[in-house]
């Protein structure tokens, strides 16, 4: 079984499946809070179009779950707001 | 009255024409917003303009969408007064900066001219080496499509009609002047036409049998992912003016950054004469991303999330068209803004009404009339 860590625990996944869909199929729907009001966000569109789901991989946020795919070892993050609180 | 063309200048002369006690109709093809002004920044500026007859107009419509702003509510409309900072890296690039603001001061233009470290004050994240620069208070921004929309909203209830999906094919004239204009679903009675069909108006004008030089210059935005707010006004290169006044075909591309209230960073200017082409151009984003880098070093590291294009409707001499066309009576042009559009909106819908209601408009209209392209057109 291959896993990447997400928020510090071991999400498995299958080979060819993103770092949304894996969260998804653990249990995992919601991993970043909006900008103004905090609610939480997860998948919405999953084809890459709606950015509703963003996520930090490897330090880099604003990425799209739904399109990255999972690798061994990956580190992924929820992330909070713009995810640039390093700019603030 | 017949105002063709959805967009910000046709919703602003639907606006003060019915305020005049016209009655006014607006035809638009596709959907409000949806072509020249949708693909705008929407800018307020005085800060790129020279003393002249555009930036009288100008003043006038900043003092208008002030009024706008205050009347429907400034959310509304996403009215921002953000300020504009030119900034130069070169002294001599600040002393035609200077030169300039104090040229625009003795016309009502409130400006300061700061050094570099005042540049660090207005804008911390700033590269490091410029001059100094000039910051323009009164510039402003809106939400373009939203801001069409809400003054288009505004006309209709004050008793215009807004038909959609009606494409204007010409006119009829009767009795030597306009009668009627054809549409794509029959022809509506009309004494008068305003040709507010924003990159379009010059396709319009010759279905009109009365052309004009509006002509479309590609320009690009692009956008990145939301940050904190870390760009707190328009920032942009002083070789920026230069670029707006120039009627070269080629591509110029000068730096124009700014953040939004909703966190994105809009990076701008580039202008190229390529016709209709919608076709993306990498090298253009590049140059632009890479100027912006120059200006915000911390844009490095920021992933663009979406690039767009529009056309702006550009005109040889670098003026709106507004005014009376003779050759076809009942007709009058509101168009060929290039990227002032937004900004010249309400006092050009202004001026439209004032024309039409035979009354004399509070900027002279002298400069902008159609007739200036009269050898153009021979």
């Amino acid at each position: 079984m291959t896993a990447f860590r997400f928020d510090g625990r071991d999400v498995n996944f299958e080979p060819g499946q993103t770092v949304g869909a894996a969260l998804i199929a653990t249990g995992v729907f919601s991993w970043r809070t909006t900008r103004r009001h905090s609610r939480p966000r997860g998948y919405f569109c999953g084809i890459g179009v709606c950015f509703d789901c963003l996520i930090t991989v490897e330090g880099v946020p604003n990425l799209q779950a739904c399109l990255v795919l999972a690798e061994p070892a990956m580190v992924v993050a929820s992330q909070i707001g713009t995810g640039h609180d390093d700019l603030s | 009255v017949v105002v063709v063309g959805a967009g910000i200048v046709g919703a602003a002369c639907a606006l003060y024409a019915t305020r005049a006690g016209l009655e006014v109709t607006v035809l638009e093809r596709r959907a409000v917003g949806a072509g020249t002004t949708g693909a705008g920044e929407g800018n307020l500026l005085v800060s790129d303009k020279v003393a002249g007859p555009e930036l009288t107009l100008a003043l006038r419509s900043m003092r208008l969408w002030s009024e706008l702003a205050d009347e429907f509510g400034a959310e509304s409309l996403e009215y921002e007064r953000k300020g504009a900072v030119v900034v130069a890296r070169q002294v001599e690039a600040l002393a035609a900066l200077r030169e300039l603001a104090s040229d625009q001061a003795r016309h009502g233009v409130d400006s300061e001219v700061v050094d570099g470290p005042g540049l660090r004050e207005l804008e911390p994240e700033l590269a490091d080496g410029f001059a100094g620069g000039v910051l323009y208070p009164g510039d402003a921004q809106v939400q373009p499509a939203l801001a069409a929309a809400r003054i288009l909203r505004a006309a209709l209830d004050e008793g215009a009609q807004l038909r959609l999906g009606r494409e204007v094919t010409g006119v009829t004239l009767s009795d030597g002047r306009i009668g009627s204009v054809t549409t794509s679903d029959g022809p509506i009675a009309a004494d008068f036409v305003v040709n507010a069909a924003g990159t379009w108006a010059g396709e319009l004008a010759r279905r009109f049998g009365a052309a004009i030089p509006v002509m479309p210059r590609r320009g690009f935005i692009l956008v990145t992912e939301p940050l904190p707010p870390v760009i707190r006004h328009k920032v942009y290169s002083a070789d920026y003016v230069a670029n707006v006044a120039s009627s070269d075909a080629g591509l110029e591309t000068s730096p124009v950054v700014e953040g939004t209230r909703s966190g994105t960073v809009l990076i701008g200017a580039s202008r190229e004469r390529v016709g209709f082409s919608r076709t993306i151009s990498l090298p253009v984003v590049r140059q632009l991303a890479a100027q912006a880098i120059e200006l915000f070093p911390l844009l490095g590291s920021i992933n663009l999330m979406r690039v767009y294009l529009g056309f702006r409707p550009y005109c040889p001499d670098h003026l709106p068209i507004v005014g009376a066309d003779a050759r076809v009576p009942g007709l009058l042009h509101a168009c060929g803004h290039e990227g002032a559009g937004i900004g010249l909106a309400p006092a050009t819908g202004e001026m439209i009404a004032a024309l039409l209601a035979q009354r004399v408009p509070s900027v002279d209209d002298a400069a902008f009339g159609p007739s200036r392209f009269a050898e153009w057109a021979a």
